[in-house]
C-alpha cells in the first residue's frame, strides 16, 4: 500500500482512467504546461500530449460548455476550474445546461463529465476566493455532488466520478492536496450515495464531509477524553445522499450535529436537518444543531477568518449544546 | 499579429443547384411555414402553451444550410422548429412535442424551446439567449478528436451577440482552429429592441474580427444563395483553416414569441420585408428561371398540406405525455 498525498491520489485515478478510454480528457486553466495550478496533473501533458491535457483562456464559461458540447457526442470530458468559485461565472452551463440535457432530450443525451476543483475557504483569500458551492449544486436534480476528506476516498471517488454518465461535482481542497494517506495498490472505486464512518459511536451522530471532518476529527479527541462516545459520518457524498446510513445512526444515537463551510442558511445541513427530523423525530433526544461558517462573506483577517470558520472550537460548543440538552 | 483574411478562401464547394434539388427546397420551406402556421393557430386554442417562437420568414437559412450541412451537427436556439424539420426531424414528433405529447421528439419533457432528435443530430433547441454556443466548440472538439469529416453548425440570434458566452465560445473556437461554422440569424429583433438599440455596430458579423475569426455578412432570403455560401464556410471549417462566423440577414413575420404582437415594428417594415419572402422568391426562380411549370408547385403546396395537417392530427390524437416517465430521466444510468 503506498502512501500517497490527496494530489497523487487524483492524479492516479485520472491517469488510470485515461489510460483505458481515449474518449478521456482533461481541460482547464494551467492543466498543462504549468503542471496544474495545485499540481495535480503534474506530468499529464508529457503523458497525454496537447490534445489530452488541454490549456484554456481564462474563460470558465466558454471551456465548461465546450466541455458539455463533446460529452453530447460521447467524450468524456474533465474540467478542472482553479477554484469553483470561478465555476459561478459558468454556472449556466452547469445549472442549466449540464444538469437539464439528459432530461430536456429524453434520454437521447447523456453528460459523461467531471466539473473538479477545490471548494471552500483555504487561507486568507478574502470573500471571493472562499466559497462553499455544494448547496449551490446538490439544489438541482440531474447533477451529483461528492468530496473527500482522504486520499483513498479522493482516489475512489474520483474513479467513479469518471466512470459516472452524468455531471458530477467534485469538490476538492487546496488545504489538503498535500495531505498524505494509504491508497491501495489494486484498482478500486468508491460508491456514490455511501457515507464512511470515520467513528463508530453511540453518543451523538456527528455528520460532515470534505475537510471539515479533519476539524470534526480535532473535536472528537476532546469529546473522547472527556468520556463521549460520538459517531461520525462522512457523507462523500451530498447528492445522493446516504439517507440510510444518516437516518440508522441517528436513530442509534438519538443526538445530531451537522457541520460543514459555507453559508448556514440554506445550505446543505438545512437539508440534511430537515430529513432527519422528519425521519427521526421519535429518536431525537435533543434539537439538531448545525455549525458552519459564521453567516457573513469571508473576511481576510487572520483573527477574523479564525473566527468565521467552523473550527473544532465551535464544534465543541455545538456538541455539549446537543449532549447536555435535557 | 495576426490577419484575418477578410472572406472565404474556399468557394462553394457544390454543384450548381438542379431544378430538382431547388423543388426540393421549394419543398421544404413550405412545409416548415405550413407547420408554423398550424402551429400558430393551435396556440391560440392553447393546444400548445408556453413560450412558442415561430420562424415564419426564417426559412430560406435553415433550409439552405440544411442543403450544405446536411450530415453535420446541428445546434440551434429556441426558435428551431425550422431547424429541426429542416435536419431531417419529423414534422409529426416536433408537432407533438409542441403539443406535449408522449409521441412527441422528447416525450413532453422539452417542449418548444428543446427540440432534440439524436437519429439526425439534431443537438437542441435550448433557452438560455447564447448559452449553446459554447456547446458548439465541445461537439468540434470532438469531431477534430476523431477525424470526423465533419464540422458543426451552430444557429442563434442577433440577441446572442452580446452574450458572454457567445463572445467566449468565438475565442475558444479561433484559439483551437475548431471546425464551427457559427451562424447568427440576424433578423432585426431581440425580442422587442432593435438592432440599432442593441449594439453599437451593427454589421454584427464583425464581432469576430476581435478574436481573428473569418466571417461573412450576406442576405439570407434566397435559398439557393444561403446553400452555396454555407457550403464555403463549411470546406473552409471543415478543413482545418478555422470556424467561421456567418451573419445572415432575415427578417420574422411574427413577433418574438405567440404572445408578442410585435407592435415595436415601424408601420410598413413587415409589408416591405415580405416583398423578399424566401418562398415567393423561390417560386419564382423555379417558374421565371428554370421553366417550371407553376402547377407542378400548387401541387407540392398541396402534397405539404397533407403532410403538416397530418402532423397537428399527429399530434392532437396522440396521447399524453406519460406520468409514469417522469423520473426516467433525471440520472442517466
Amino acid at each position: 500500500m503506498a502512501k500517497l498525498q490527496i494530489r497523487e491520489a487524483l492524479r492516479r485515478a485520472m491517469t488510470e482512467e485515461m489510460e483505458k478510454d481515449e474518449s478521456i480528457f482533461l481541460i482547464g486553466e494551467e492543466v498543462a504546461q504549468y503542471n496544474g495550478a495545485y499540481k495535480v496533473s503534474q506530468g499529464m501533458l508529457e503523458k497525454f500530449g496537447p490534445e489530452r491535457i488541454v490549456d484554456t483562456p481564462i474563460s470558465e464559461g466558454g471551456f465548461a460548455g465546450l466541455g458539455i458540447g463533446a460529452a453530447m457526442v460521447g467524450m468524456r470530458p474533465i474540467v478542472e476550474f482553479m477554484t469553483w468559485n470561478f465555476s459561478l461565472v459558468a454556472y449556466d452551463q452547469i445549472v442549466n445546461t449540464a444538469a437539464k440535457v439528459y432530461q430536456m432530450s429524453a434520454g437521447q443525451y447523456t453528460l459523461p463529465i467531471v466539473f473538479r476543483a477545490p471548494n471552500g475557504q483555504a487561507e486568507n483569500l478574502a470573500a471571493q476566493h472562499s466559497t462553499s458551492v455544494e448547496s449551490l449544486y446538490a439544489h438541482f436534480p440531474g447533477l451529483k455532488v461528492v468530496t473527500y476528506a482522504t486520499p483513498d476516498d479522493a482516489y475512489g471517488l474520483l474513479k467513479t466520478a469518471i466512470a459516472d454518465n452524468n455531471p458530477v461535482i467534485f469538490l476538492e481542497s487546496e488545504m489538503t492536496y498535500h495531505v498524505k494517506g494509504d491508497v491501495p495498490d489494486e484498482e478500486y472505486s468508491v460508491p456514490f450515495g455511501k457515507a464512511r464512518v470515520r467513528r463508530e459511536g453511540s453518543d451523538i451522530t456527528i455528520i460532515s464531509w470534505g475537510k471539515q471532518i479533519f476539524r470534526v476529527m480535532d473535536a472528537v479527541k476532546k469529546l473522547e477524553a472527556e468520556g463521549y462516545d460520538p459517531e461520525v459520518l462522512d457523507l462523500r457524498s451530498i447528492r445522493p445522499l446516504d439517507q440510510e446510513a444518516i437516518f440508522n445512526s441517528v436513530a442509534k444515537t438519538g443526538r445530531c450535529l451537522v457541520t460543514h463551510e459555507g453559508h448556514i442558511f440554506s445550505g446543505v445541513g438545512a437539508e440534511i436537518v430537515a430529513q432527519v427530523q422528519q425521519a427521526c423525530f421519535e429518536y431525537l433526544s435533543a434539537p439538531i444543531v448545525r455549525v458552519t461558517n459564521r453567516d457573513v462573506p469571508q473576511p481576510y483577517a487572520t483573527i477574523l477568518e479564525k473566527e468565521v470558520n467552523p473550527n473544532p472550537d465551535r464544534i465543541l460548543e455545538g456538541a455539549y449544546q446537543i449532549l447536555r440538552y435535557s | 499579429m495576426s490577419t484575418i483574411p477578410n472572406s472565404l478562401a474556399s468557394k462553394c464547394s457544390l454543384p450548381a443547384i438542379t431544378q430538382e434539388e431547388l423543388i426540393h427546397l421549394y419543398k421544404e420551406m413550405r412545409l416548415i411555414r405550413r407547420v408554423e402556421e398550424l402551429a400558430a393557430k393551435a396556440y391560440t386554442q392553447r393546444k400548445i402553451l408556453g413560450f412558442c417562437h415561430l420562424y415564419i420568414g426564417q426559412e430560406s437559412v435553415a433550409v439552405g444550410t440544411a442543403a450544405a450541412t446536411k450530415d453535420d451537427y446541428w445546434i440551434a436556439a429556441y426558435r428551431e422548429h425550422g431547424h429541426a424539420m429542416a435536419k431531417g426531424v419529423p414534422a409529426k414528433e416536433m408537432m407533438a412535442e409542441l403539443f406535449g405529447k408522449a409521441t412527441g421528439s422528447a416525450i413532453g419533457l422539452g417542449g418548444s424551446m428543446h427540440i432534440f432528435d439524436k437519429k439526425c443530430d439534431f443537438m437542441g433547441g435550448w433557452g438560455i439567449v447564447g448559452g449553446h454556443v459554447p456547446l458548439a466548440n465541445g461537439v468540434a472538439w470532438a469531431i477534430k478528436a476523431r477525424k470526423e469529416d465533419k464540422v458543426c453548425v451552430c444557429f442563434f440570434g442577433d440577441g446572442a451577440m452580446h452574450q458572454g458566452a457567445f463572445f467566449e465560445a468565438l475565442c475558444l473556437a479561433q484559439l483551437y482552429k475548431l471546425p464551427c461554422v457559427f451562424i447568427c440569424e440576424n433578423n432585426y429583433y431581440a425580442m422587442g429592441t432593435s438592432l440599432d438599440r442593441q449594439s453599437a455596430i451593427t454589421d454584427l458579423h464583425r464581432r469576430a474580427d476581435g478574436v481573428g475569426m473569418v466571417s461573412e455578412q450576406f442576405e439570407g432570403f434566397d435559398v439557393e444563395l444561403v446553400r452555396d455560401r454555407v457550403a464555403a464556410a463549411r470546406e473552409y471549417a471543415r478543413s482545418g483553416a478555422g470556424p467561421v462566423l456567418l451573419e445572415i440577414i432575415t427578417y420574422r413575420y411574427r413577433g418574438h414569441s405567440m404572445s408578442d404582437p410585435a407592435k415595436y415594428r415601424p408601420k410598413g417594415e413587415l409589408e416591405e420585408k415580405k416583398l423578399s419572402d424566401p418562398i415567393a422568391i423561390t417560386h419564382k426562380r423555379l417558374t421565371e428561371d428554370f421553366g417550371v411549370n407553376p402547377d407542378v408547385l400548387s401541387k407540392i403546396d398541396a402534397e405539404v398540406e397533407i403532410t403538416a395537417t397530418e402532423a397537428y392530427q399527429f399530434a392532437e390524437e396522440s396521447p399524453e405525455a406519460d406520468l409514469s416517465s417522469l423520473y426516467d430521466f433525471v440520472y442517466a444510468p
